[in-house]
């Protein structure tokens, strides 16, 4: 039996605003427990919520950039449940009426292909807070701190096909709204979370099949284990004669499992209606166009632009667009080096790429600059610097021992490019190996080889390779 | 429209309501009546209406995104039966 997966996210980001969604509280993450929490966050009675022009402003951003429909007219709404952390007994979020509708984005599969996921809605909302079970005996304690944290909600179409299709759309809207400067896209603070809607159905047939809702899931790499895992679950039991219930599972990354944690019917009736204490909220033409007058270069354009203006192959183009802030570094490092795009996307794709992911750096936080970098890149196609010791340079700069011209100069890296000098060390070499010098010039040709590891080993391997492999093959033949 | 026992039930654990079992029957006329009455409107011809999310003809105002609150944790404490630690105290949810 042949089956066919079908997917789709919610995937919930946090907005980067200064204050809530509905109230002047600070939405700064870490602070001690319930101290940023105020009256509107805590659900007092006689308390309204005011909307904040900022989180509608990155909902509008979002929207432009994926192409959607801007609601000139939305609507909020109540979603009522019962839960310690929601102290209103409801969210206030949008239901009938969102914000942004009719969207999408366009992934690169595998084989090199493109697919177009459609996003049905994305609605802002606000966040719940958060209960703590941990250390505590037959109680949880409640830290408001976060809720009323502007969301913008992202709902795609069921779209998705495999794991893999899902973890590359969700990696498409991670990028995206962190150049929109929208959402830190912090997944360990909970600022870029996802749910995943998840069905198999046999090949072929028209109607869905009967979907669970993976929730809370915040890494790339688990979403596609908590996808696969469920994708096998489901088609274990519909080929053992058994049917898949409508419900919410939970994700145990330790466990590599899913387990139920609720029936949606249930828990589902959420009985929405519009929120009386909130007008509809108008979105006029002229500030959309505003909005998108203030776009950036999406990750599609500049992965294309730096494809074409660099040279460079698609796949060093999508690793260097990635992010916006490593996509401005590389274009800082080949600016200041004046060309050598290649070269440069090698350096910070490679020992670069490497260092900060070995300190767990983000490229913000780089010690070696682009110009430092850049700096160093110069000494290597001058020749001041071999390419392999210019490793060690970089490292020394990753450890705060200045620029590449200190760091050559304090440990003497400079490269010998002087003929004489070699000529002199090769002399020594021949001098003190006489035994290899008779069998070289007898017939061992591969002795050659011999002959460049010493002279690099005495030259501390500061001697231009070039040069020592040249003046070597001269003097070797007497 | 008239409601049986059963949806009454439901709608009573989803307000967190305890309603003795023997008020039952009462809340289902009682309820069945207001739907009814209500459901008056569906007589009303609205295909050319609009529907209304609120009755102020208004758009909503925005403010602006700064921080106007201040930490006010210990006034606002004194209000809750239980906290340690800076967190309200509530019997044990977990799912």
């Amino acid at each position: 039996m042949e089956w066919e997966t079908v997917i789709g996210l919610e995937i919930h980001t946090q907005l980067l605003t200064k204050s809530k969604i509905f109230s002047g509280a600070s939405t700064a993450f870490g602070a001690p427990p319930n101290t940023q929490a105020c009256l509107v966050d805590l659900g007092y009675p006689g308390v309204l919520p005011v909307l904040n022009h900022e989180a509608v402003r990155m909902a509008v951003k979002f929207g432009v950039a994926i192409g959607a429909q801007v609601a000139e007219r939305s609507v909020f709404a109540r979603k009522n449940y019962f839960y310690p952390d929601l102290p209103k007994g409801y969210q206030i979020s949008q239901y009938e009426l969102p914000v942004v509708s009719k969207g999408s984005v366009e992934i690169e599969l595998e084989d090199g292909t493109s697919k177009r996921i459609g996003i049905t809605r994305a609605h802002l909302e606000e966040d719940a807070g958060k209960s703590l079970h941990e250390g505590f005996e037959g109680v949880s304690g409640i830290d408001l701190n976060r809720a009323g944290t502007p969301l913008l909600e992202i709902v795609s179409e069921p779209d998705m096909r495999s794991a893999r299709e899902a973890v590359a759309y969700m990696k498409k809207i991670h990028s995206l709204v962190r150049y929109l400067d929208i959402c830190d896209g912090n997944m360990q603070e909970g600022s870029f979370r996802c749910d995943a809607n998840v069905s198999v159905r046999r090949k072929g047939e028209a109607k869905y099949g009967t979907r669970a809702e993976l929730k809370n899931i915040n890494s790339f790499h688990f979403v596609e284990k908590a996808i696969e895992y469920e994708i096998a679950r489901q088609i274990e039991l519909l080929e053992g004669g058994g049917k898949v219930v409508q419900e919410t599972r939970l994700y145990d990354s330790k466990k590599n499992e899913t387990r139920s944690m609720r029936s949606k019917e249930e828990a589902n009736d959420y009985r929405y209606f519009p929120d009386p204490d909130l007008l509809p909220l108008v979105i006029e033409p002229a500030f959309i166009e505003a909005v998108r007058k203030t776009l950036p270069e999406l990750p599609d354009a500049k992965k294309q632009r730096f494809a074409e203006h660099y040279c460079l192959s698609s796949y060093d183009a999508s690793l260097l667009t990635a992010s916006r802030a490593l996509a401005d570094y590389y274009e800082a490092v080949v600016k200041a080096v004046g060309g050598e795009p290649k070269l440069c996307a090698n350096w910070v794709m490679g020992e670069l790429a490497a260092a900060l992911n070995r300190d767990n750096k983000e490229i913000t936080e780089s010690p070696v600059s682009a110009a430092v970098l850049a700096g160093l890149i110069k000494r290597v196609l001058d020749n001041t610097v071999s390419g392999k010791l210019a490793k060690d340079v970089f490292e020394a700069m990753w450890a705060g021992e200045g620029d590449a011209d200190a760091v050559i100069g304090k440990r003497g890296l400079k490269q010998i490019t002087d003929s004489s000098a070699i000529e002199k060390i090769i002399d020594e070499v021949m001098a003190v190996n006489p035994e290899q010098l008779t069998g070289y010039r007898g017939g061992k040709d591969k002795l050659f080889a011999f002959f460049v590891g010493q002279v690099m080993k005495a030259s501390k391997g500061k001697a231009n390779p070039q040069q020592v492999n040249e003046l070597l093959k001269r003097k070797l033949a007497g | 429209m008239s409601l049986t026992p059963d949806e009454v039930k439901t709608i009573a654990r989803l307000a967190r309501l305890a309603i003795g079992e023997q008020d039952i029957q009462q809340y289902a006329r009682n309820l069945s009546r207001i739907l009814e009455f209500v459901a008056q409107l569906d007589q009303a011809d609205t295909r050319d209406v609009v529907p209304m999310a609120h009755p102020l003809d208004m758009a909503q105002r925005l403010r602006s995104d700064v921080v106007s609150e201040t930490d006010q944790r210990d006034l606002f404490q004194q209000n809750a039966p239980q906290v340690q630690a800076g967190l309200y105290i509530v019997p044990k949810v977990i799912e």
